[in-house]
């Protein structure tokens, strides 16, 4: 799959032309052809231009994947590379891949969303309260969607209606989610009872626990309705440019304000995952994982700005993250390493990332 | 035709508010945690009184703060200290409101001190940076009952009373190290599953279960550090147990995560192993006494010194003593032991365990 930049902006380096150079241009100028040169000399080996694309980017993070396999293949052997352990790295990898779709596509629209991982622990408390769970499964299930759907569309009404930064509006939200949560909860950890709800992480189809199924149809999901449909195409227009989307007739506020409802209505699919997968709802869950998420789309190659980034790379990204936290469990290392490793990892996904940014018009 | 419209609008308006509406009550309904018929909740462990101490002596005030409650330990500590005061005609309980900001913290015990309370209750959010305000406290003539998390100055508190990280590692190991040799498993696979490694609390738990058994000639083998929640714990164990294929025992260091940890187990499927928890919540002492999971023991750390340590405020602000005790004044400090919780006692101690 390919970057779509539907409404590029106009770029600067088309307006100098030739012709300044032909009237004897002053050092600075000079200096800017050299550059200029230097850059498109560096862009015409093959590897230089696989790399600044899209796909190139993906595959960097495929490397990046392999690389790690090869790590774990060396320092665990068989213990990595078991079927059992693959498994494993996928069942931990879906709830924040989950999480990670939506996030993307907020992203990728131009906005940013901090309160994901507080509204997936807000929906799974309320999903195990002892009085929705006396409902069954169903009216869990159901409750945990519309309450992430919900805290979603708060969400987005304010940012798009209310006209507040995205960064405060999801701020406030992060807060006021935990608030809620602890509030219901009473601070306590919510067992489930259900033995449907906490069948799921238990159940395997074809010997693959539904859990992966399930975020293997949600990033499906997304991944048609990002690069096969409308919606997904005015979702890069507005996130690359959106006073142009705005005045090419597409209803910017309205569909931002989508654009989180779908965010919440991840965490609230990922609420029902996690509240299986520990057999609990609580207050607790979900602590840091915007930070993961937004790693993740960083380094998937998604742009900070919008307008422009893959579904694909979000989920190598977090697959990658949750391969390095296996192999460090297997080989018995502390987590602060692990925490400098994935700091480094995003540092030069992003290093990589404005490079690729500077060669393509 | 536009009217036919603009009614067609409003009607799917009308439609779509009152399912908004609709669902939002219906939600509203699903947040009650009240019990349905089931089983009351436990109640709160309360120190009982005999002899002469149980008689009702001069009317105190004991003031009392403490954090706010994010984990079930601490959410206990606030019930435990409030049920004991209740049970003493005698006491007036005055508790602040709880706070995880240390500055916050130190203006709500400087409002007790300034309220002339007879004894403080403080388990601090942090012992050395709270250090200066229990010294405040004492030197306004207040007697400081310094719960769990200990001051740096002896000057700071009256008596101290609280739980044994260490102890606690080495009830844990000592009884990981002797099933283990009854059972004759020579070179024992151990697993350990800590809390928050930074924190002291953590690193004496685990220096103690590591001495422990080395009096049995064993090691700790693969060890990973959870954050107590359950949603860490299962990520950290379902990674663990793939590290190691084969297991002989884990020692959960606590049974809040220890939620997570089980809910990884039986993901995996596994049940070669037996595995020990801490602190003694009462989920794991159901699961111990129902005996259908690897969960076979835990180690207290109980919350129920919330209790003590009111009870023994009360003495001290009444001049009295411990009954038992030869001399006429409470103690400095007290310890308390950690217990040992397996399927053939829990009975005991099942009151004394903290809902989750």
């Amino acid at each position: 799959m390919s970057d779509r930049t539907p409404v590029s902006p106009p770029t600067p380096t088309g307006a100098h032309g030739p012709e300044l150079s032909k009237t004897g241009a002053p050092a600075a100028d000079e200096h800017q052809r050299v550059e200029r040169a230097a850059r498109e000399a560096g862009g015409d080996s093959a590897a230089g231009r696989l790399l600044d694309s899209g796909a190139g980017r993906n595959l960097g993070l495929v490397a990046v994947m392999v690389l790690l396999g090869v790590v774990g293949a060396v320092t665990a052997g068989e213990r990595f590379l078991s079927v059992p352990n693959l498994l494993t790295v996928l069942t931990q990898a879906s709830i924040i891949g989950v999480i990670t779709v939506g996030v993307t596509f907020v992203i990728i629209g131009g906005g940013i969303d901090l309160s994901v991982g507080k509204v997936m622990a807000l929906s799974s408390v309320w999903a195990t309260t002892v009085a929705t769970q006396a409902y069954g499964p169903l009216v869990m299930v159901l409750c945990a969607l519309l309450v992430g759907a919900g805290a979603g569309l708060v969400n987005g009404l304010l940012i798009a209606y209310g006209r507040i930064v995205p960064f405060i509006v999801t701020l406030a939200m992060l807060i006021s989610a935990q608030g809620l949560a602890e509030q219901i909860s009473g601070r306590r950890s919510q067992i489930v009872t259900d033995p449907t709800i906490a069948g799921i992480a238990t159940t395997r189809l074809l010997g693959i626990p539904l859990l992966i199924y399930i975020f293997a149809v949600v990033v499906a999901l997304g991944w048609v309705l990002l690069n096969r449909t409308t919606f997904g195409r005015r979702t890069f227009a507005i996130g690359g440019n959106s006073e142009a989307a705005r005045l090419a007739g597409l209803n910017v506020r309205r569909h931002t304000a989508a654009l989180y409802v779908l965010s919440g209505l991840c965490c609230g699919i990922a609420a029902i995952m996690i509240a299986s997968l520990t057999t609990t709802g609580s207050s607790t869950h979900g602590t840091l994982y915007e930070l993961d998420a937004i790693a993740a789309v960083i380094i998937g190659g998604t742009l900070l700005t919008g307008g422009r980034g893959t579904l694909i790379g979000s989920i190598l990204g977090v697959l990658v993250f949750t391969t390095i936290t296996n192999l460090f469990v297997l080989n018995n290392l502390a987590t602060e390493v692990q925490n400098i490793a994935k700091g480094a990892i995003i540092v030069v996904a992003v290093l990589i990332q404005a490079r690729a940014r500077r060669a393509d018009p | 035709m536009s009217e036919n419209l603009t009614s067609g609008l409003g009607r799917r308006r009308f439609l779509l508010s009152s399912l908004g509406i609709g669902a939002g009550a219906a939600l509203t309904a699903c947040t009650s945690n009240a019990p349905a018929g089931g089983p009351p909740a436990a109640s709160a462990p309360v120190a009982g009184g005999a002899g002469a101490n149980s008689e009702p002596g001069e009317q105190v005030t004991i003031g009392f703060s403490a954090p706010a409650a994010d984990h079930g330990w601490i959410a206990a500590i606030a019930n435990n200290a409030q049920a004991q005061a209740d049970q003493y005609p005698d006491v007036t309980f005055s508790p602040v409101n709880p706070t995880n900001d240390i500055a916050q913290q130190i203006a709500a015990v400087q409002t007790l001190i300034n309220q002339r309370v007879n004894a403080l209750v403080i388990l601090p959010n942090d012992g050395s940076q709270l250090t200066s305000v229990g010294r405040q406290a004492m030197e306004a003539g207040i007697p400081v009952i310094n719960l769990d998390r200990i001051f740096d100055s002896p000057l700071a508190y009256r008596t101290w009373i609280g739980g044994d990280n260490y102890g606690m590692g080495v009830s844990a190991g000592n009884y990981i190290g002797q099933r283990l040799r009854d059972a004759g498993v020579a070179n024992p696979v151990i697993g350990e599953i800590a809390g928050i490694d930074n924190l002291p609390l953590t690193q004496q738990r685990s220096q103690g279960f590591a001495d422990a058994l080395q009096t049995y000639g064993f090691a700790v083998g693969p060890r990973q550090a959870a954050d107590f929640t359950a949603q860490g714990g299962q990520r950290v164990t379902a990674n663990l147990l793939q590290a190691a294929p084969q297991l002989d025992a884990v020692w959960n260091h606590d049974d809040d995560q220890g939620i997570g940890v089980l809910a990884a187990i039986q993901q995996a499927g596994r049940s070669e192993f037996f595995m020990v928890g801490g602190a003694g919540s009462a989920n794991a002492m159901r699961a111990i006494q129902e005996d259908n999971t690897v969960l076979k023991a835990t180690v207290t750390y109980s919350p129920s010194m919330a209790s003590s340590a009111v009870s023994v405020a009360r003495l001290v602000a009444q001049g009295r003593g411990l009954s038992d005790f030869a001399e006429r004044e409470v103690p400095a400090s007290i310890t308390l032991a950690s217990a040992t919780i397996t399927k053939e006692n829990v009975g005991e101690y099942l009151p004394l365990g903290f809902e989750s």
